[in-house]
């Protein structure tokens, strides 16, 4: 799978909610030119992680329903069905090397979520 | 034939003639080992469908379709450039010019072939054998037929009490059958087991339904108008039957191997080497057609290693050997466990037997042990084979036996692991992870290498206890086990972010009077928190205070089940259960569910706790499901949450003619009084009329079961993954008594127990066991018994139905969609019906019906 750094470079941002819609360490999926993409915010940072909401064990489309929080510092979420765990940042899996899954890059503009779509043309 | 001149010429051609189990095992490793680069692989596969799960094939009798008992994933071959040939045998080997031909009357040429041929079923020269009515039992289609034909039969008898033959009766039986076994030995299951074993299976059988004949040697069918009417035996005996079914053996299928005049076995079978090489270089043999030092192996095991050693020589030449397999058996034969194993017939010289013999409940257990009794060779066991994992190692590990073998025969004595089975006694190269193939000295030596203190990096540097996760807990031992040695403190942190065990915690949060987790964790912890902490405290401070689970605080905290009020299932919809207390429902309530499940399209089953699940509900219905359950006074059924499940219950003195009190009367009052309670680990219960025990309270956390004076009250059962009786904490008391003990029981709980221990591992881990439990609970030792109360009368007091709750709060009901920024509904979610009802798809029914992903 083609996998997006976290990088503010995109060629077109598409708006999906407003910053306070994402309750902290709680996750929400946005449709996003027809993909599914989960968005995150932890501690009371106004940083949004996003990444597909895929996941590839379970293959259901529930990352955004999964527990945040993190391993030594890096920011991950858990599926909710078997429990593995992804860097937020880099969609890697921590407990599985050979699996990642797509992330894509996300800005706020006046107080609005937007998440970048070039890197979207990947399966997800 | 599908492919071009030019697939041919770039790649060498290596043919399998046979699709069966191992066949396609040998496929599916060569696609793991990328041969498909240097190989074109052409598959023969003579019968009308791919590899399917012979192994399983009776599931055909109870429901199993073709299709789930394939082994082949769709369009696996496909992928891979495969070609099989379905429907078309390979008939002839021409090993002069390396051809095969087949039966539509083309051919191919090789490079290498592998033979995974099979075997066929031994059927006796005896005089009527062909007449209409007589079956074998290998193929889908030998099932089928026999499917048909029993639909116009009564009697149906079995020629041969082995290990299938005993599978077929049970199959005659589920058709409605009279069904007989004839065997030729004296006892049933002759190569596995000695006379007394073979008895005792015998009366196992027989209490079944089934008639047993032994010592019967069948002479002749007799047929009336072509069809079986009845069997004539050599003692002069006869009887009548409409069908007959031959499980008298396996043959290997060698007839190509014969006509091409590669080496046979004198009884049939390709004569083979350890690289699984025929007489001829060029051609393999694999699985049950193979004669491997004058054996046959009639299991799926060995032919999936000779499979493997295949695949590996054919990409690196001698770099794996097959060296045998062990034949050690274990199933479940209409529902009686056998099992034998190692040198389970005493051959060794000086070996020694320990056996029991329990005619009353059914049991045979022998141990064979060598000359100084200090080892295991072998054994069998019929009737209860739960210990044969245990004892298999004891034998495969060549372990020192504790001093008094016949221990490994009885129960374990209460409290104590049983005997000599601990992780410490087995060698390095015993295997902890099967699915993995990981052995304890690998476990042992990434931990000593790389310092690890934690399950988690293990897993990940082992791959142990990745797979079914079955192996956890030996992981777990050897962890602890290996810091131990290192000299280090085995702690009970509960995770990264809280150097504390789960009761400490719960002490701070009380003492302190911690309200929320982001208190706890910047006052005792650190980092972010993770899926392990965050629920675990939400559980703790739900146990504590008792607030609502999604108030913003700690909505962030609940597992994706209690975060929705639901149950996840493996599409991501949810699953709802109302509570109905002790089983018991009106026909208003009972139809309002079914208007439910009608109106939104819900699965509708009936739980193994007394109660309905309502299945496949997508995220966004949820409320509007709840909605109209709470209007019809339903409430939360807690499923989702580790807290009180259901009380069952039995209809007791109220209609039973043996009850001697009303037990669903105090099964609803015991549910009403606990429901919501979050604890450590989910809660069950259940109350009995009399010791019938038809609610089976002695397997719940807590089980009350009447007698004419008052309640007995059992605690710590447990039933689930490792079954435990519960024991006896109070006897004969009146309710009053009976609540305030459950109280005191249950916070006790609460408060000591770790994160995600049930009661009954609990106890298992209490120092001082029952004795001390009721210390706590009966003579107040500790004299914190008003305290508990006080803690239970707590709960009790500010209990509030989860989804009243959230159905009256708009804020809360916002979170209740799939998308932030849509209303549609997830578009991957994809149902299929059956038997009237729909279900997820599976993931090959999903490309049929189109899915984008
Ligand atoms: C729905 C139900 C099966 C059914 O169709 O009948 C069921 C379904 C699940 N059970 Fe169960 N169990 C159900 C009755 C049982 C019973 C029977 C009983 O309660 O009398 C048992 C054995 C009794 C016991 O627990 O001691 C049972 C022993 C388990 C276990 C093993 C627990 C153990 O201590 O070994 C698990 C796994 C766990 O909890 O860790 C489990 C877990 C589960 C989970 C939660 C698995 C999961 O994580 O998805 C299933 C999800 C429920 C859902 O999606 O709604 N379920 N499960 C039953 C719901 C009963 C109810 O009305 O609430
Ligand atoms: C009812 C039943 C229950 C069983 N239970 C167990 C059990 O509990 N545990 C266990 O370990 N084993 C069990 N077995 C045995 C197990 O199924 C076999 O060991 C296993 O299937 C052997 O695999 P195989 O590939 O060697 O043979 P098969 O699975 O028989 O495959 C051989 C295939 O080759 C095909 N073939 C043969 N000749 C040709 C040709 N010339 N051209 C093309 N195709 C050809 C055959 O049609 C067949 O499909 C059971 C078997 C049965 C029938
Ligand atoms: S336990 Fe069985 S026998 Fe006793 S009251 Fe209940 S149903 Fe009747
Ligand atoms: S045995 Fe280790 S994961 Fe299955």
């Amino acid at each position: 799978m083609t996998q997006a750094l976290p990088t503010h470079k995109a060629s077109q941002w598409v708006t999906v909610c407003s910053v306070e819609a994402i309750h902290p360490n709680m996750g929400v999926c946005a449709l996003v030119e027809g993909k599914q993409v989960a968005l995150f915010r932890l501690g009371q940072e106004t940083e949004v992680f996003a990444i597909s909401n895929y996941d590839p064990f379970s293959r259901a489309f529930v990352l955004s329903r999964g527990l945040v929080g993190d391993r030594k510092g890096t920011p991950k979420v858990a599926s909710p069905i078997y429990k593995q765990n992804f860097c937020l940042a880099t969609g890697k899996c921590l407990d599985d090397e050979n699996v990642s899954i797509p992330t894509f890059p996300t800005r706020i503009v006046e107080g609005q979520v937007q998440v970048g779509i070039d890197k979207i043309e990947s399966q997800l | 034939m599908g492919f071009t001149e030019n697939d041919m010429a770039a790649k060498k051609n290596l043919i399998v003639i046979g699709n069966g189990m191992v066949g396609h095992k040998f496929l599916e490793l060569m696609i793991a080992q990328k041969a498909t680069e240097h190989w074109n692989l052409v598959t023969f596969c003579e019968e009308p469908r791919v590899a399917y799960d012979r192994v399983n094939l009776s599931g055909f009798f109870s429901g199993k379709t073709a299709a789930d008992l394939s082994l082949v994933e769709p369009g696996l071959y496909q992928e891979h450039g495969i070609h099989i040939l379905i429907g078309d045998k390979a008939v002839r080997i021409d090993r002069m010019k390396k051809l095969v031909h087949s039966s539509n009357g083309g051919s191919v040429p090789y490079d290498k072939i592998i033979l995974a041929t099979g075997s066929y079923p031994f059927v006796p020269p005896i005089q009527g054998k062909d007449a209409q009515g007589t079956f074998v039992y290998r193929t889908i289609e030998d099932l089928e037929e026999m499917a048909q034909y029993a639909k116009q039969s009564k009697v149906g008898v079995v020629v041969g009490g082995g290990l299938l033959g005993l599978e077929c009766a049970k199959a005659l039986q589920s058709m409605g059958l009279e069904t007989h076994v004839v065997e030729f030995a004296p006892r049933l299951m002759p190569m596995q087991l000695d006379d007394a074993g073979g008895q005792i299976l015998r009366a196992k059988i027989e209490a079944l339904g089934v008639s047993v004949h032994t010592s019967k040697s069948t002479t002749e069918i007799v047929s009336k108008e072509g069809k079986v009417s009845k069997m004539l035996f050599a003692d002069g005996s006869e009887l009548a039957t409409d069908m007959i079914v031959f499980s008298a053996g396996i043959r290997p299928r060698d007839e190509l191997a014969r006509a091409c005049r590669l080496e046979v076995g004198e009884r049939g079978g390709m004569v083979i080497d350890e690289y699984c090489q025929t007489s001829d270089p060029d051609i393999y043999a694999i699985g049950e057609c193979a004669l491997y030092n004058k054996r046959i192996y009639g299991l799926v095991a060995p032919g999936y290693t000779m499979a493997a050693v295949a695949a590996d020589n054919l990409c690196a030449p001698q770099t794996s050997k097959f060296m045998g397999a062990d034949m050690s058996t274990k199933l479940k034969l209409l529902g009686v466990d056998v099992a034998s194993f190692g040198d389970a017939f005493a051959q060794t010289p000086g070996s020694k037997e320990i056996a029991i013999t329990d005619a009353v409940q059914g049991i045979y257990k022998k141990l064979v042990l060598n000359g100084s009794g200090n080892r295991l060779l072998g054994g069998m066991l019929v009737g209860d084979a739960s210990d044969y994992g245990n004892l298999l190692q004891l034998v495969q590990n060549d372990i020192a036996l504790p001093p008094h073998p016949e221990d490994l025969l009885l129960p374990p004595r209460e409290g104590k692991p049983a005997a000599g089975m601990g992780v410490e006694n087995l060698p390095d190269n015993a295997q902890i992870c099967s699915c993995n193939n990981v052995s304890k000295g690998q476990i042992c030596r990434a931990i000593q290498e790389n310092s690890f203190t934690d399950i988690a990096t293990v897993k990940k540097c082992t791959k142990a206890g990745t797979g079914c996760g079955g192996c956890v807990p030996l992981v777990t031992d050897l962890l602890k086990a290996e810091m131990k040695k290192a000299g280090l403190e085995v702690k009970n942190h509960l995770c990264e972010h809280f150097a504390y065990a789960r009761q400490e915690l719960y002490a701070l949060v009380r003492t302190y009077r911690i309200m929320t987790f982001d208190d706890l964790l910047h006052q005792h912890g650190h980092g972010l928190g993770c899926e392990i902490c965050k629920p675990a405290v939400a559980s703790i401070l739900a146990s504590a205070w008792n607030e609502y689970v999604l108030e913003p605080v700690h909505a962030g905290l609940q597992d994706t089940n209690d975060a929705f009020l639901a149950n996840i299932q493996k599409d991501g919809t949810y699953s709802v259960i109302p509570r109905i207390p002790g089983g018991e429902i009106t026909p208003e309530k009972l139809i309002v569910l079914g208007e439910v499940a009608r109106d939104f399209g819900l699965y509708t089953k009936i739980t193994g706790g007394q109660r309905i699940d309502l299945l496949g509900a997508r995220v966004d219905q949820l409320p509007y499901i709840w909605e109209r359950l709470v209007d019809a006074g339903f409430e939360s059924g807690h499923a989702y949450g580790k807290a009180l499940r259901t009380v069952k219950s039995c209809v007791g003195n109220t209609w039973c003619r043996f009850g001697v009190q009303d037990s669903t009367a105090l099964a609803i009052e015991l549910e009403m009084r606990y429901r919501g309670l979050r604890a450590p680990h989910k809660l069950k219960s259940a109350v009995s009329g009399c010791t019938r025990e038809c609610a089976e309270a002695q397997s719940k956390d807590f089980g009350v079961i009447a007698t004419e004076k008052g309640w007995n009250l059992y605690v710590c059962g447990n039933g689930g993954i490792k079954p435990q009786h519960g024991v006896l904490l109070a006897e004969d008391i009146d309710k009053e008594t009976l609540i305030k003990c459950i109280d005191r029981f249950l916070m006790f709980y609460i408060r000591t127990a770790n994160r995600l221990e049930r009661t009954a591992t609990w106890l298992n881990k209490l120092e001082g066991g029952i004795d001390f439990l009721k210390q706590v609970v009966l003579d107040d030792c500790l004299g914190i018994c008003t305290e508990l109360e006080q803690e239970m009368e707590y709960q009790v007091s500010t209990y509030g139905c989860e989804w009243k709750a959230t159905i009256e709060d708009p804020e809360k009901l916002q979170r209740f969609r799939h998308f932030i920024n849509s209303s549609q509904p997830d578009p991957n979610l994809m149902h299929v019906e059956e038997r009237g009802q729909k279900r997820p798809a599976y993931e090959h029914e999903k490309s049929v019906l189109g899915r984008s992903s």
